[in-house]
């Protein structure tokens, strides 16, 4: 790789990766002007002029170069990160006591629950799906991916995460509009077209929050409902890791099933860990931990939907007396 | 004995990241030691005293912590040596973000915070540029695609490093940290012969002495002059 890309030329290079960009720009080296120049070469003069404030030598450059164009492949062949299955292989609860089950499968498209108590391992699960688990975690658990022990690069690789986080108390820090940010985070996903990509994120987010934002809102100044509808299309639309965990959005001001059924229909797998009888019921399976261990996987009834039927209408029951008050009405 | 270096910006996280990673590391029947250099003042000393690590602090006063960490390590390395330590961190301060404490051929880490701003990583220099690992802590407080921009950009910057997400307040992810450590091979019995990855800044003008004065005449020394046009 390193002899494919050096006696480029800049203009090339970036022609045919333009994703390179931004490895220059990291490196503080400036491309503009120089664009029939061989990258060796920027490099090289580059060095030369930092003299002695030169923080890498040319071919350290050139070495980083081609690692992160290589990543940048990878990241960009598809096939590599599909994700059809998932399985849990048994460790064992806190007291060292086997879990009793046999193989865990949850497959994309798929939502899972995991319910217990305070301290119980809910978290330390979700921990060794997120580290693929090996036998080398607290639990002793192993996670395999499409019935394969997956490759290590899920561990490490900023460019392959293999799950989104979603929780209560996420803020957006940045200071830009919506459609800044949603074009800065398309970028940074190799997006093809990042102005759709834009575009239908703040739709299925509008759809998702009870009111609605325009693309020039500046992100901080969002609601909770709405930076949370935001952080769920995004999340679905453009994150390209293939398990989503959702950990106790209860309040989130938000259409919960809409917000499930996004992220569904990308075919993810949905992890939650929550107390919250809808997102709860709206699960095929939960999973049921106590002291560290799997104890049971209880798949979700028909009179439970029944239930979760009820509850849906006393949610939208909910939000019509919270919309009301809001608008100053009366609610007899 | 294993070594770390660990750095990064101040209030990154580091200590708390170091803390919980060593928790784990106790758990798994091991035993570690931290030093800590700073500049003027630290309690990080007290924190790690707290919980029951045992901590060496270097104050370097007018020098650069990092020229002091390295005028020093070899000395620590013993300590450590002497204590029995399976694994000993150093965490420095990294105060201008030009010298990085991490030596060749020895675990190298660097910490930085979501918080910070996506073009902080393109600012950090050699102690982000040539680390082994790269820790981003204080993902609890914001988005998911903020963390996604955020490391992308800490990539861009350094392609090689293993990038891992810590919360410095719940550990997550410190488990995972506390493994790579466990797996790092190499052991140090001491430093003397082995060499910095990256070249300290000379800063030794009057003012490094102990200077107050202003003025060309008071100037002596590795003097540099902004170009003025
Ligand atoms: N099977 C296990 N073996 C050993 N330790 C375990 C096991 N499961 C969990 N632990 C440890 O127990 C502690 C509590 O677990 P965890 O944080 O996952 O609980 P939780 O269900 O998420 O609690 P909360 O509801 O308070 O968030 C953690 O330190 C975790 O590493
Ligand atoms: N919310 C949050 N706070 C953190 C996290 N990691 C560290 N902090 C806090 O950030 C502050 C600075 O951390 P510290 O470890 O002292 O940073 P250091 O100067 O790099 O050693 C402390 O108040 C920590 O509690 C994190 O992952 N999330
Ligand atoms: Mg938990
Ligand atoms: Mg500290
Ligand atoms: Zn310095
Ligand atoms: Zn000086």
């Amino acid at each position: 790789m390193i002899n494919e890309i050096k006696n480029q030329t800049v203009g090339a290079l970036l022609g045919t990766y333009p994703f390179a960009a931004v490895y220059f720009d990291g490196h503080h080296v400036d491309t503009k002007g120089r664009e029939s120049v061989t990258v060796v070469d920027v490099f090289s003069d580059f060095v030369t002029a930092a003299g002695e404030d030169a923080v890498t030598t040319a071919d350290e450059l050139l070495e980083g170069l081609s690692e992160h164009v290589q990543q940048m492949l990878l990241f960009l062949a598809d096939d590599l990160d599909t994700v059809r299955s998932l399985n849990l292989l048994p460790g064992t609860h806190k007291d060292g006591t086997p879990e009793n089950f046999t193989n865990i499968t949850i497959n994309s498209g798929e939502t899972i629950c995991i319910v217990g108590p305070t301290g119980s391992g809910k978290s330390r699960l979700l921990a060794d799906i997120e580290w693929v688990a090996q036998g080398d975690t607290p639990t002793g658990r192993t996670v395999l991916l499409n019935d394969q022990v997956p490759d290590r690069k899920w561990r490490f690789s900023p460019t392959h995460k293999l799950v989104a986080q979603l929780s209560q108390n996420m803020n957006f820090v940045m200071d830009l509009t919506v459609e800044e940010f949603l074009e800065m985070h398309a970028e940074s996903r190799l997006a093809d077209n990042v102005s759709d990509v834009v575009v239908r994120i703040i739709d299925q987010a509008n759809a998702l929050a009870g009111e609605s934002f325009a693309p020039t809102t500046p992100i901080t100044s969002l609601s909770g409902g709405q930076s949370r509808a935001l952080m769920i299309a995004d999340t679905a639309i453009l994150s390209r890791s293939p398990i989503v965990l959702i950990d106790e959005i209860e309040n989130a001001g938000i259409d919960r099933q809409k917000a499930l059924e996004l992220l569904l229909s990308e075919e993810k797998i949905v992890l939650m860990a929550t107390h919250d009888p809808v997102l709860a019921l709206m699960g095929g399976r939960r999973l049921i931990i106590a002291n560290g261990g799997i104890e049971a996987v209880i798949e979700t009834t028909e009179a439970e939907r029944v239930i979760l039927k009820e509850l849906a209408v006393m949610d939208r029951r909910m939000t019509d007396l919270r919309n009301r008050l809001r608008r100053g009405e009366r609610l007899e | 004995m294993k070594l770390v270096t660990v750095c990064g910006p101040p209030s990154s996280g580091k200590t708390a990241v170091i803390l919980k990673t060593l928790e784990a590391f106790a758990d798994r029947g091991l035993k570690a030691g931290v030093v800590k250099f700073d500049c003027l003042s630290t309690e990080d000393d007290v924190l790690y005293e707290k919980a029951g690590i045992p901590v060496k602090k270097g104050l370097s006063g007018p020098l650069c912590p990092d020229h002091y960490f390295v005028s020093n390590v070899e000395e620590i390395v013993q300590w450590g040596r002497g204590k029995g330590f399976d694994l000993l961190v150093s965490e420095s301060a990294g105060l201008c973000n030009r010298c990085s404490p991490h030596i060749k051929e020895v675990l190298a880490v660097c910490v930085v915070d979501n918080l910070s701003g996506v073009t902080t990583p393109k600012k950090i220099g050699p102690m982000l540029k040539m680390a082994d690992i790269v820790v981003i802590t204080k993902g609890d407080i914001v988005s998911q695609a903020e963390r996604e921009v955020f490391a992308s950009r800490v990539a861009a910057v350094n392609p090689k490093a293993a990038v891992l997400h810590v919360n410095g307040l719940t550990g997550q992810g410190a488990f995972e940290l506390s493994s790579l450590f466990d797996d790092e091979e190499r052991e140090v019995e001491s430093l003397i012969g082995y060499q910095l990855r990256f070249t300290m800044p000379s800063a030794l003008c009057s003012y490094c002495l102990g200077e107050t004065r202003i003025g060309e005449s008071y100037q002596m020394g590795n003097v540099r002059k902004m170009k003025i046009d």
